[in-house]
């Protein structure tokens, strides 16, 4: 409900930080997303135990509340004695790095095209088109596969696979926006006033589509999560003496009835992960949407 | 109409073209030399021919592709090297399993995404709204492989309530006769197979499902918001008759269309997720097949999963087309 009142309050002095207290998807997933960089960045700092280090006489430790528990290892340790906590703080580096590189490689790739086939209709259109159909007839997660396999495993190769499989994501919605962008009566203008078509759609196109993109770029980062724990899982990922959350889920798995906790703990890492970039992506596209701030 | 079809047949034709060659590129630049990998330490360069010839490796590549496009075509996807079996008759066993898993979840789907959207309609601009938006908004963010190892978790470890892998359980001691269990056990009636398969397939299911019912709720219940404000609605409740007629009789009937076309397409993306969710419950469908075909550099059998699968995205993709268009009058002359 419009309030016709409220205006005669003037303007709020930080607009921008009122609506993100406004928005408590915003803050709730961009403030989990900033503790997760910080335990990244600070890891070695921050981890209680060296991830590799083994201790057979201390393996499959449970956490800290159940019986048994090691105060030294708060959320118990793994069959072959390492910290699940290490390993838990050490994984964030691997699943931040790919979600961030591997998101925004997939993010300029896509909305290039999406750009110029929005913009440029015919063939230019009907090429990509063409191409995000060819694309969408494989199922991702066996083409991810597929591409590490061949390109052999490791933090680059995953990366590399990701944007390839996932750039259709953002071609698809830039394309739509930049679509209807190009009917706008600013572009009409920007035309008549003999703006050259490169500089209408980077200069004046691409601002506006922005919003969007940036959105789409958080929820694109949590799918690079969950993609490479898939790609870690099937145990393609990344060498094993990296700890990953993917990996520790794969091992964990094998021995969940001794030590549920070894494949809980990086489980809801994943969980906590891809949600919190979801809530960042879908709360930016409520903040920077003018639309849907009214 | 029949135009219209025919020109969507002809570019399904393009587009399975274009899913061909990718595949064709993608293997072919593999490092990782198949033929050596089959050989043992004693073979003469001899046999190595011998064997390149008859994958038709050797040659040009694109007469190897003119080659292999051709042996696609009259359904000939060579042998499996590591199950050294007829890829087509390998495809044959365990497509029917992967279909089998894929049509229960998007029933699951379609039931549960269909009763959140009218929950959440019911109980609008109240508690049940916000419920049902809540739980869509958190299935929506979670992927197949997650709920899949959360269910793991949850029904296979702390309250073990379903079999954590595999189709049927072997001491059961079924007979089967036709590849689709489920569908043979309900058919001929056997009650201990259905219960056992249906068992079976309660996580891998819901893994596939949660997410497209949250996609289908969400997008139902908008459709089903703007239907409440029209004038029939209007009518049936000057009538008399309950909310919930009111929703399931008069508002679901006109919203519910777009709601199929959209989960129509996103079925391409249930039927890609079967892949890794295959693997985690060890089912014996097509996607766990293709994952040991990558790990075993198993290249026929790669290619003939990967084309089996985009086969039916693209066949999905026009029966949803061609349904929409044949149930919307104003685009059936388009």
């Amino acid at each position: 409900m419009p309030k016709p009142f409220s205006r005669t309050r003037g303007r709020p002095r930080f607009p921008a930080l009122i609506r993100l207290l406004q928005n408590p998807k915003l803050g709730l997933g961009g403030g989990f997303v900033l503790l997760l960089v910080i335990i990244a960045v600070f890891a070695p700092a921050i981890a209680p135990h060296d991830p590799l280090e083994q201790d057979l006489m201390a393996s499959a430790l449970p956490p800290f509340w159940l019986a048994g528990a090691d105060p030294a290892h708060l959320l118990g340790t793994d069959d072959l004695g390492r910290d699940v906590l290490s390993r838990l703080i050490f994984g964030s580096r691997v699943a931040l790095t790919v979600a961030v590189v591997a998101g925004v490689a997939a993010g300029t790739v896509g909305s290039l095209l999406g750009l110029l086939a929005g913009y440029f209709d015919g063939w230019t259109d009907i090429a990509v088109s063409r191409l995000i159909e060819i694309w969408m007839a494989f199922p991702a997660v066996l083409l991810s596969i597929l591409i590490v396999a061949i390109l052999g495993s490791g933090v680059g190769t995953v990366i590399v696979a990701i944007a390839i499989i996932d750039w259709t994501r953002f071609a698809r919605v830039i394309r739509a926006d930049t679509m209807a962008n190009a009917q706008a009566d600013y572009v009409v203008a920007a035309r008549t006033l003999g703006f050259g078509r490169w500089t209408i759609l980077f200069r004046e196109i691409l601002p506006n589509v922005m919003p969007g993109l940036i959105a789409l770029l958080a929820m694109e980062m949590g799918i690079a999560v969950v993609i490479e724990a898939i790609l870690s899982f099937v145990g393609l990922s990344v060498s094993s003496d990296t700890p990953t959350w993917g990996s520790m889920i794969a091992s964990g798995r094998q021995i969940i009835y001794q030590a549920w906790w070894v494949f809980a703990a990086p489980l809801a890492a994943v969980f906590a992960t891809v949600l919190a970039f979801n809530q960042l992506g879908d709360g930016l596209r409520r903040a920077l949407d003018p639309v849907m701030r009214r | 109409m029949i135009a219209g079809a025919a020109h969507r047949a002809a570019m399904m034709a393009v587009t399975l073209f274009g899913v061909a060659l990718v595949v064709f590129v993608l293997l072919r630049v593999a490092p990782g030399d198949p033929i050596a990998m089959m050989i043992g330490p004693g073979a003469s360069p001899a046999d190595i021919v011998a064997l390149r010839a008859h994958y038709g490796l050797d040659g040009s590549l694109p007469m190897q592709f003119a080659v292999w496009l051709g042996a696609m075509l009259h359904g000939d996807f060579g042998t499996s090297i590591s199950l050294r079996r007829d890829v087509v008759a390998l495809i044959g066993e365990r497509l029917p399993a992967t279909l089998e898993l894929a049509f229960c979840a998007l029933g699951v789907a379609l039931v549960l995404g269909i009763a959140l959207a009218v929950i959440g309609t019911l109980g609008k601009r109240r508690a049940g709204e916000a419920v049902v938006d809540g739980a869509t908004g958190l299935l929506l963010a979670i992927p197949d492989f997650v709920w899949a190892l959360l269910l793991v978790l949850l029904f296979g470890v702390a309250v073990p309530l379903f079999p954590m892998s595999g189709r049927v359980d072997p001491s059961l001691g079924a007979q089967f006769h036709t590849p689709f269990y489920l569908l043979e056990a309900l058919v001929t009636g056997q009650g201990a197979a259905v219960r056992d398969a249906a068992a079976h397939l309660v996580m891998p299911v819901l893994a596939l499902a949660l997410p497209l019912a949250a996609i289908i709720a969400r997008v139902l219940k908008g459709a089903l918001d703007e239907a409440m404000v029209q004038d029939y609605v209007l009518l049936a409740r000057v009538k008399g008759f309950s909310e919930l007629r009111i929703v399931t009789r008069e508002a679901l009937r006109n919203a519910i269309g777009p709601t199929l076309a959209l989960t129509g397409v996103q079925f391409t993306f249930l039927l890609g997720g079967t892949v890794i969710v295959e693997r985690i419950f060890s089912f014996p469908g097509l996607g766990n097949m293709a994952i040991e075909g990558v790990i075993n550099r198993d290249l026929p059998l790669i290619q003939g999963i990967v084309l089996t699968f985009g086969f039916l995205f693209i066949l999905t993709n026009l029966v949803v087309d061609l349904t929409v268009v044949g149930l919307n009058p104003k685009l059936r002359h388009g």
